[in-house]
């Protein structure tokens, strides 16, 4: 099939799982504060949840794997230390900013929240700049 | 309470497995397709403009129609995010993560659903991703209980 077709369906089903979680429990789907709920200081008290959400996201590949032999993850394209030192800037920034591209990129954006708004320009803008310097500049 | 944890449980598994099914789909588990995304000066991949709009639209839509109902189906409130500053913490965070998203074409949700293909590059990316957030958090802590300001709604 089509790759954007494909992709536009993969929103639609991020979506319909962003919808579900509020509807059934009043949750934000949002990746960055699942996990980091996880972890201390302070790990949140309901962990169980978001344990599952994690078991679920993990689930998706392996069935797509079982079912049609590619399960759409693609290798890393960049060396171990800078998927090291990108890891931790991502860990960092998500947790200081309140959100990631599923928080604030499609939760905070489908709210209308100037915050996520506001956050979702700011962090596209600054991999844009990294990207091409990176890419076109080093 | 606790059949509303379990039920909470079940809907956090379903909702993962279908937020990991939309990943793989629409190849946001390959940080080519991403990194080939934010390349606008190269060889562009629109990809995730189709991923955002289709998920944007569905959750405008659905979450008024979830809010409508006052409250969700399995828990006493909804829990939204209180913050509303445009401050210093949000723009810097953001940076950051920009700068971390665009080195390696991995932001949180395709990272750890990528764990699931086994490769220790991904391991990597997710163990110090977690130990970025684990670092912050304890400065948030001590930062909070100096100046007994409240964190920041989590998203």
């Amino acid at each position: 099939m089509n790759p954007f077709i494909l992709a536009a369906i993969g929103g639609v089903l991020i979506g319909l799982s962003a919808v579900l979680l509020m509807a059934l429990s009043g949750r934000i789907a949002g990746i960055s504060g699942i996990v980091a709920g996880l972890l201390p200081p302070q790990s949140a008290p309901d962990r169980s949840w978001r344990l599952a959400f994690i078991a679920g996201l993990l689930l998706a590949p392996a069935l797509l794997r079982v079912m049609t032999g590619d399960d759409g993850i693609g290798p890393p394209v960049v060396a171990t230390p800078v998927l090291a030192v990108a890891g931790f800037l991502v860990g960092l920034g998500t947790v200081l900013g309140g959100g990631c591209t599923s928080g604030h990129g499609i939760c905070g954006i489908a709210r209308l929240s100037p915050r996520s708004l506001v956050a979702v320009a700011v962090f596209l803008a600054a991999a844009l700049i990294t990207v091409f310097i990176a890419r076109h500049v080093v | 309470m606790s059949s509303d944890r379990l039920r909470q449980s079940v809907a956090g598994l379903i909702t993962g497995f279908l937020f990991g099914l939309g990943l793989c789909l629409a190849g946001m588990t390959r940080p080519a397709v991403i990194l080939g995304f934010l390349d606008v000066a190269g060889n562009w991949n629109p990809a995730l403009v189709f991923v955002m709009a289709g998920g944007v639209t569905v959750t405008f839509f659905g979450y008024r129609l979830a809010f409508r109902r006052g409250k969700p189906l399995w828990a006493e409130s909804f829990s939204l995010p209180t913050a509303r500053a445009i401050d210093r913490p949000l723009l810097l965070g953001a940076v950051i993560f920009g700068i971390g998203w665009g080195l390696a074409g991995y932001c949180p949700g395709p990272a750890v659903t990528s764990l699931a293909g086994g490769r220790a590059g991904v391991g990597v990316f997710v163990i110090a991703m977690i130990g970025g957030m684990v670092v912050m958090r304890w400065l948030r802590k001590s930062r909070s209980a100096n100046v007994a300001l409240k964190p920041a709604g989590q998203e």
